[in-house]
């Protein structure tokens, strides 16, 4: 027993020895290639092309994006595609939060701040730059009778107030509540957006992704939770908020409430260097904007 | 001389070998207390043990009700797999016919081979819905609106009562093997039944065997992850200290740190490794009475 214990150690430290030079070779090489692109190409091409740039044209340079992290992995997929198009370009995406996407912007220190809300009154010096729309939606089993929610309602049901579908306008039954796990940003929005000050109901089941939210709402005819519009499908059912259905035409026109949007900030005292306003012009090109449909959010063209 | 220096560089090897395993226990442990003890001095480790309330969005984290969890439903996972497992090679040892065992002993094994998220599924598809069934029928008027969701304890604790099966059996199955032919046929010779053979004679004498086979069954359910994630619920509050609480969802401390690494900021990453200290701790005190009875066995 303790033998074989040993072996698999073993043989497990090897693969992490062989796996981390690759990954340190693989970085290694991708770096110098890149950064040797940037300097040949610099001097000649940024001069030139700076004055009109669009998606097509080849900019170089590197972009730094910086703020929600909500935003975060729609702009490191849109990064990449637009790096397969422009290998000149470098997009450096990293976290930090909605507020600090605002405080880069503000004081220059990334090129492009992510926020995933709207900008407040007194959030000034910058212009917001809507990418995409995130829609939740509140999804029910197919076989529940509810049809339509206030967001009241809504609100009631995940902070534990309401706690019988008859209250309304079900069947008898006690509200299975699926929730997030703490730290995911579809639960933090819908906190947000539905329950403001509210604390979520302590009580409710947990599941960690949207697909393990959706099975466990279409296994259980009172359960009800809620998931990215991107992730609905026919095992359950997207139940009405307002009398609004969570389709792409009432997110987009506003009348869907539980959505917000993603937003790209630049300073507005400066024009965004060249290669920025390049990588800004794709993602709200039509191939960008493809890449935010697979990503299962609402396009905002 | 060649083969002198080939003696060598084997011993070597085999020593790099024999250093890895502990350096990577090493390693992994001083990283975790690391990573999670400053978690315990800055908000005391009172609270961090023993606080009911985890809720990291407010920089407060309780893990007790994941401690609390954790043991129970090993608990419970135990009380229906050890006796069931411990039965099952008995069955093989004493009882099964040849041709029998060859069904049995394979079946086993592969039972052993199956991935947990596969047991996870089976769970929350199958067993899931016969305890919410139950939760909302027979036993509606006794429980709480939230102990009715088919996600509790025990849903947990009947897959990893089977997840552990294969462990105990193998185990035990070599401990009874391995007790003297004489001691079986004296107590035969003296006119004693089989059955009074079985459970006075060879059990006892196999026990150490068995008290060992149960506590790797313990250590596995201890760990296992993703199966629990999937059917007991998550829901890190300390389950009710009655009857009850069988049918409470629940959060282990394993599930704690898978559900929410993902996503977790600086501090909330340090309270789940916090997480982690504790069940490094749980798995030593299990590791050393493992030693412990192994060697008491040797001695004898």
């Amino acid at each position: 027993m303790k033998k074989i214990q040993q072996k698999k150690m073993f043989s497990g430290a090897i693969l992490t020895v062989v796996t981390s030079a690759m990954i340190v070779t693989g970085c290694g090489g991708n770096n110098t290639n890149n950064s040797g692109g940037a300097a040949t190409n610099a001097p000649t091409n940024a001069p030139t092309e700076a004055a009109s740039p669009s998606p097509e044209t080849k900019v170089s340079g590197s972009v730094t994006v910086a703020g929600s992290t909500s935003v975060q992995p729609l702009a490191e997929e849109l990064g990449t595609a637009y790096m397969g198009t422009n290998g000149d370009a470098r997009i450096e995406v990293s976290g930090g939060g909605s507020g600090a996407g605002v405080k880069a912007a503000q004081a220059g220190t990334a090129d492009i701040g992510m926020a995933s809300r709207a900008i407040k009154d007194d959030e000034t010096g910058i212009e917001p730059i809507v990418i995409a729309i995130d829609g939740i939606a509140v999804v029910a089993n197919s076989a529940n009778e509810v049809e339509n929610l206030t967001v009241d309602q809504v609100k009631g049901i995940f902070s534990g107030q309401i706690k019988n579908w008859s209250e309304v306008g079900g069947k008898d039954g006690n509200i299975v509540v699926i929730n997030r796990e703490e730290g995911s940003g579809t639960r933090d929005a819908f906190g947000e957006i539905v329950l403001g000050e509210e604390p979520f109901v302590a009580e409710a089941i947990i599941q960690n992704s949207t697909g393990a939210v959706r099975e466990a709402v279409s296994q259980d005819a009172n359960a009800i939770g809620y998931i990215s519009t991107g992730g609905l499908n026919d095992s359950v059912k997207a139940v009405k908020v307002d009398e609004h259905e969570p389709t792409e035409e009432n997110i987009k026109s506003g009348l869907y409430p539980i959505q917000r949007p993603f937003n790209f900030l630049v300073g507005d005292s400066k024009d965004p260097s060249a290669v920025a306003q390049a990588f800004i012009d794709y993602v709200l090109s039509d191939a960008g904007q493809a890449i935010v449909a697979e990503n299962g959010y609402v396009t905002v063209k | 001389m060649s083969r002198i220096l080939e003696e060598k560089i084997v011993k070597t090897l085999l020593f790099i070998t024999a250093i890895t395993a502990v350096f990577s226990v090493l390693l992994i442990g001083v990283f975790i207390f690391i990573e999670g003890l400053p978690i315990f001095f800055k908000y005391g480790i009172v609270d961090v043990l023993f606080g009911t309330v985890w809720n990291p969005t407010n920089q407060v984290y309780g893990i007790w009700p994941m401690i609390v969890g954790t043991i129970y439903v090993t608990f419970v996972a135990i009380l229906i797999g050890a006796p069931m497992g411990v039965g099952v090679a008995v069955y093989l040892v004493e009882i099964a016919h040849q041709r029998i065992s060859r069904i049995i002993i394979p079946a086993v094994e592969l039972l052993a081979g199956i991935p947990s998220v596969v047991y996870g599924l089976f769970g929350m598809f199958a067993v899931r819905g016969v305890i919410s069934s139950l939760e909302r029928g027979p036993l509606a008027e006794y429980l709480p609106a939230n102990y009715q969701t088919g996600y509790s304890i025990l849903t947990a604790a009947i897959i990893l009562a089977v997840m552990i099966l294969p462990t105990i059996i193998n185990i035990s199955l070599d401990a009874l093997k391995a007790v003297p032919r004489e001691y079986k046929e004296g107590s035969l010779a003296l006119g004693v039944s089989h059955w009074q053979t079985i459970y006075k004679v060879l059990v006892p004498a196999a026990k150490s065997g068995i008290i060992t086979a149960v506590i790797l069954g313990v250590g596995r359910a201890l760990g296992e992850t993703m199966a629990v994630i999937m059917v007991i619920g998550n829901t890190p509050l300390v389950p009710a200290m009655d009857w009850t609480g069988l049918f409470a969802p629940a959060r282990s401390m394993t599930a704690n740190i898978a559900l929410e690494m993902g996503y977790a900021g600086p501090e909330h990453q340090q309270a789940l490794f916090a997480t982690g200290i504790v069940l490094f701790m749980f798995i030593i005190v299990l590791n050393s009475v493992t030693t412990l009875l192994v060697r008491r066995k040797a001695r004898k």
